[in-house]
């Protein structure tokens, strides 16, 4: 279990990596584009959307590699 | 049976909520879009800033530690993005547009995470979340009138003033009930407010609304104001938590857990609805937000981790202290404003710039003791149930 924790963890955190790589090699367009306004709204909504996605799933598994849980009711 | 009517109930009022969000945005936009015409020419002659290693870690560790503050009592964080961003050199209005951007995927992260701990009541936080979006977008318009008509000073003069009353009336009142909890010979036994038991005994046909968080039914008319509140707090020092958890506890009686919680969903709605006003202008600086989300959604986890360790009280504790720092800190500023529009006699530049400095470390400074009593009680939490497990095997 905690073996599949760790390997969520890598997985995810380079598929982050790869995310925040695409954001800055992408830098120009993305910023023309979302500059432009109107229907153009979408590429800062899909992209917030997709950075929390895989973004959001790394940082949970990061904290629970590192062992720090929430309590669980089957703890108490 | 059950879960398949309240998942199509939910469903159903998300399916409401975007199609409202669409049509207050189209109401309002023209207003808006009118006024920030302006500073749209500024942007596009000036150009977007560039982010150096300072500024993108110093939005990492803002970022971070507003997610911890977020994740633990709804909302906080946000006070401090916007004028940190400004101090680098960015427009006003992108500080605003991509602070916002970052706060509603960050909020979406955290309400998944606390709904995994049964905290959150999501019929409730989109119920208040669409008048929270009509709050957030007649509060923005308000601010455009007041800026058109007594420029930036008024503008910040109404931003001040708005924090320090909200805030000694709610802060100190939150801070206080927290202190009195914590004394107390049972310190996790939340009781419910007159006020609330008041509300909960209202009965208008045909409005009336199971929410779990309450365990009672509430008229959704009741809701409308406490959202609306929310949204406008929202708009005017982009954190709308300083009035969405505290009346969601004192005025309808949800537990502090669930409260903070169900704020994240209401965080969520105003932030997308926020989002698609401002990218839609095209204000959004893309590379911003998502830095200060890198931060933010570490901090995010372990905030909602540090809710299953605590009492309810160290809610309003986290939330009272900061609000009562954030009040100072805001105080300070407004004998300037005050004087800048000529109210009272001239204060001396190098006396207005030191305020103005005094103002914002505070600011963080606010951010920060926030930060430092959620890891403080997590901590402590988790090591007494670690010594409970030890001392049970």
């Amino acid at each position: 279990m905690k073996q599949n924790v760790l390997l969520y963890t890598i997985i995810l955190g380079i598929l982050s990596a790869g995310l925040y790589f695409l954001l800055w090699w992408l830098e120009k367009p993305l910023m023309h584009y979302s500059q432009q306004g109107e229907w153009y709204f979408i590429i800062p909504i899909a992209t917030a959307f997709a950075f929390s996605l895989v973004h959001g799933a790394f940082t949970g598994y990061f904290w629970e590699a590192l062992g720090i849980q929430a309590k669980s009711n089957k703890d108490e | 049976m059950t879960h398949i009517s309240n998942g199509r109930r939910i469903f159903f009022l998300f399916a409401v909520l975007v199609a409202f969000q669409f049509i207050l945005w189209v109401t309002f936009s023209p207003m808006v879009t009118a006024a920030d015409t302006a500073q749209q020419t500024v942007i596009q002659t000036i150009g977007y800033p560039n982010l150096n290693i300072d500024n993108v870690i110093f939005l990492l560790l803002v970022g971070f530690v507003g997610g911890l503050v977020s994740g633990f009592i709804g909302s906080g964080g946000a006070f401090v993005l916007t004028p940190a961003m400004m101090s680098m050199g960015v427009p006003g209005i992108v500080a605003v547009a991509s602070n916002i951007c970052h706060k509603f995927p960050k909020a979406l992260v955290g309400a998944m995470k606390r709904a995994k701990y049964g905290q959150v009541d999501v019929k409730l936080g989109l119920i208040m979340g669409m008048s929270a979006e009509a709050g957030v977008l007649y509060g923005a318009h308000i601010q455009q009138v007041i800026k058109k008509s007594l420029g930036d000073s008024g503008s910040n003069l109404y931003v001040s003033v708005v924090f320090v009353v909200v805030l000694a009336i709610v802060g100190i009142y939150v801070l206080r009930d927290a202190l009195k909890m914590r004394k107390s010979e049972e310190p996790e036994k939340e009781e419910v407010t007159s006020l609330a038991k008041w509300v909960q005994g209202i009965n208008i046909p045909f409005t009336m609304m199971y929410f779990p968080s309450l365990k009672a039914k509430v008229s959704v008319l009741v809701t409308l104001p406490l959202g609306f509140a929310t949204g406008m707090l929202a708009a005017t020092i982009a954190v709308g938590g300083f009035i969405g958890v505290p009346s969601m506890i004192y005025v309808l009686g949800a537990p502090s857990l669930m409260a903070s919680a169900t704020e994240l969903v209401i965080a969520f709605v105003m932030g997308l609805g926020g989002t698609i006003k401002y990218a839609w202008d095209g204000f959004v600086d893309i590379r911003l937000a998502m830095v200060i989300l890198a931060g933010s959604l570490f901090g995010i986890q372990l905030g909602a981790i540090g809710t299953t360790y605590v009492k309810p009280y160290m809610v309003k504790l986290v939330m009272g202290t900061i609000m009562v720092l954030v009040l100072l800190s805001r105080g300070l500023m407004v004998p300037v404003y005050l004087a800048e529009l000529n109210y009272i006699s001239p204060i001396e530049k190098s006396t207005s710039a030191f305020v103005s400095s005094a103002s914002f470390i505070m600011l963080i400074a606010a951010l920060l003791v926030g930060g430092v009593i959620v890891l403080y009680a997590l901590w402590s939490g988790y090591r007494s149930h670690k010594l409970e497990q030890q001392a049970a095997t």
